[in-house]
């Protein structure tokens, strides 16, 4: 190939690829914009005008954005059982107090039993051994000593 | 990165409504119409759900996501009156603890006052209205006063009362122990001020029947349901003529904050701060222990008896906290402070023994290894706490933790590692800790 067509031919591959990369761009940002709106609204950001209100105003966690497996409107683990956990659990109380809690599968049992029995649960039916099943496995006892090291403060020079 | 799997309502019912309906409420529709619950199946789980009945139900379309659920957009954790600092356990209903930095103060403020709800804070307040009632086996006859009779017709008292909630500490024990995981800031002491509940038991006649006292407030159900009280504890009568003993209006000279229990509520120093009644609508004089919501076991009793970690405790065996135990907090510097080789470090805080009174107040660099003596103030009253302060040096740079014990007037120290587990996981009064660094 003389060397003129060849220049001519890496020119068009040149651009044939940026065309690509271009394209690439715009089918991925659709995509995010369809599959996870909140991540789009999160990398597009608000309107610069809309920042200053929205500083006043409490911020709002979309029920649907999901952070390292965390639905972070709740806090809970997203993971098979989530939804019915979320659905019966969440109907009546805050998720702190079952992501605050550990129990082994027969201690959550236990505190099922007492809302049934005290504060009007309903009988969960099939979605028993899926709840059961889900909070033994996310919100399991940690081994702890009598008394467990400190949690790592936030450290900070201490002035008079 | 998770490879969990990652799906929300919304994801749920894009895949497959009809299929959704079914996961999570049981619901199955008429398979023509598509429309109501077959069989009522689902239809109370999903009501459930919604905070009440649905309404018109039979032509609520399938694979529809109810729309209270469909945006239950999640706010912070802001509370009002609240000092954004102070650690939100729970906020259906509010659970709010502070951390010790921030119970500094000699009096804690109103807005580091920690919050422990059982139910939902009453929906209205009539407060010209407000009317409290004493009734009960004791009394002969039913009593009421207004807010404004109760003020015009009883000496009024002030006293520093400090409130511990009987939970105060759980989360150290092991097995975990259900309910909200208070680590060490379920404590505050304010300045209480309102009348002698003795002066209005004595109006209302008291008889010599009298065994406990039992209250009613005016939280709401987390059901929502008006006829179902929260909570309802009590009092043995001797702890109820003490002198301390308020029913309360004021909480350091303001109108109580609403998370706290305005417009009226109980104050009974020195005990489980669940004795003390919040949004005080009625005091029943029993003639027997009283038995309302959460005085029966296992809520507030600890076993009998010392139990292995674990063991399942019969309600028989189980019996009443009454005064809280002897404990300490460091409310000055808070955990993490970072001082230089050679700088001595103010430390203070606070003690407190339920019934009793601090009697002594140690500290210690070495995790229990040596003590020495702290500075001890008294009480400005019976029932509220001590401030102490102490002044420590570090032999070296590197790692250390400031430990604080109490002694009370009986000589009960507080222990270094968890006290005795029980189910609840009440009473843990083990030695607070902070962490502090020397550099060099």
């Amino acid at each position: 190939m003389d060397p003129k067509n060849r220049e001519h031919l890496d020119q068009a591959v040149r651009h044939l690829n940026r065309l690509v990369a271009a394209s690439l761009v715009i089918v991925a940002v659709a995509l995010v914009n369809i599959m996870a709106p909140d991540t789009a609204e999160k990398w597009w950001g608000p309107e610069p005008e809309m920042a200053a209100p929205m500083a006043e105003a409490p911020e709002v966690v979309s029920d649907t954005l999901i952070v390292d497996g965390i639905h972070v409107a709740s806090g809970l683990v997203v993971d098979d059982g989530f939804i019915q956990v979320k659905a019966t659990c969440l109907a009546c109380h805050s998720a702190k107090l079952v992501t605050q809690n550990r129990a082994t599968r027969d201690g959550w049992k236990k505190m099922i039993r007492w809302m049934q029995e005290t504060q009007n649960l309903w009988d969960l039916g099939t979605n028993e051994d899926l709840i059961l099943d889900y909070l033994a496995k996310h919100y399991a006892p940690d081994e702890a000593g009598r008394r467990p090291n400190l949690p790592t403060p936030t450290w900070y020079v201490l002035e008079d | 990165m998770s490879k969990k799997r990652k799906i929300g309502i919304h994801a749920l019912y894009a895949q497959d409504p009809i299929e959704a309906d079914r996961q999570l409420w049981g619901r199955e529709s008429d398979p023509q119409s598509r429309r109501g619950f077959l069989k009522q199946a689902g239809l109370a789980a999903m009501g459930m759900a919604v905070g009440g009945p649905i309404v018109f139900a039979k032509h609520m379309p399938a694979g529809l996501i109810p729309a209270v659920l469909a945006d239950p957009a999640a706010t912070p954790f802001a509370l009002e009156g609240k000092h954004p600092d102070l650690v939100v356990l729970n906020d259906q209903p509010w659970n709010v603890e502070t951390p010790a930095h921030l119970l500094d103060d000699d009096l804690t403020p109103a807005d580091k006052f920690f919050v422990r709800n059982n139910g939902l804070v009453p929906p209205e307040f009539n407060v010209d209205q407000w009317t409290l009632t004493i009734d009960g086996e004791a009394v002969p006859e039913p009593i009421s006063f207004t807010l404004n009779e109760l003020k015009e017709r009883f000496s009024e008292h002030t006293y520093a009362l400090t409130l511990e909630c009987g939970g105060n500490g759980r989360a150290e024990f092991n097995p975990p122990a259900k309910g909200n995981q208070w680590t060490t800031g379920a404590v505050g002491c304010a300045e209480w001020t309102g009348v002698r509940l003795r002066d209005v038991l004595e109006a209302a006649g008291v008889t010599s029947a009298a065994v406990y006292v039992g209250y009613y407030g005016k939280d709401l159900h987390l059901t929502k349901n008006p006829d179902k009280v929260v909570i309802s504890r009590g009092i043995p009568i001797a702890k109820a003529m003490e002198d301390e003993t308020l029913i309360a209006w004021k909480m350091n000279g303001e109108d109580i904050p609403v998370l706290n229990g305005y417009p009226l509520r109980l104050v009974v120093g020195g005990w489980p701060a669940s004795v003390s009644g919040k949004w005080l609508t009625r005091l029943s004089v029993r003639d027997r222990v009283h038995d309302g919501p959460k005085m029966e076991a296992p809520s507030y009793r600890v076993p009998n008896h010392p139990v292995e970690p674990g063991t399942e405790v019969k309600p028989e065996d189980m019996k009443i906290i009454e005064s809280m135990p002897v404990k300490s907090l460091i409310t000055y510097p808070k955990t993490g402070a970072m001082i230089p080789q050679g700088k001595r470090l103010n430390l203070r805080g606070h003690a407190w023994a339920g019934d009793r009174s601090v009697q002594r107040m140690e500290v210690s660099i070495d995790f229990g290894a040596t003590w020495q003596t702290a500075q001890l103030s008294d009480a400005p009253n019976r029932l509220a706490w001590q401030r102490w302060t102490a002044e420590v040096g570090f032999p070296e740079p590197g790692y250390y933790e400031v430990w604080a014990r109490a002694t009370d007037d009986a000589g009960v120290a507080q222990p270094m590692v968890v006290p005795g587990w029980n189910p609840k996981g009440y009473l843990n009064n083990a030695t607070h800790r902070i962490a502090v660094k020397v550099t060099e």
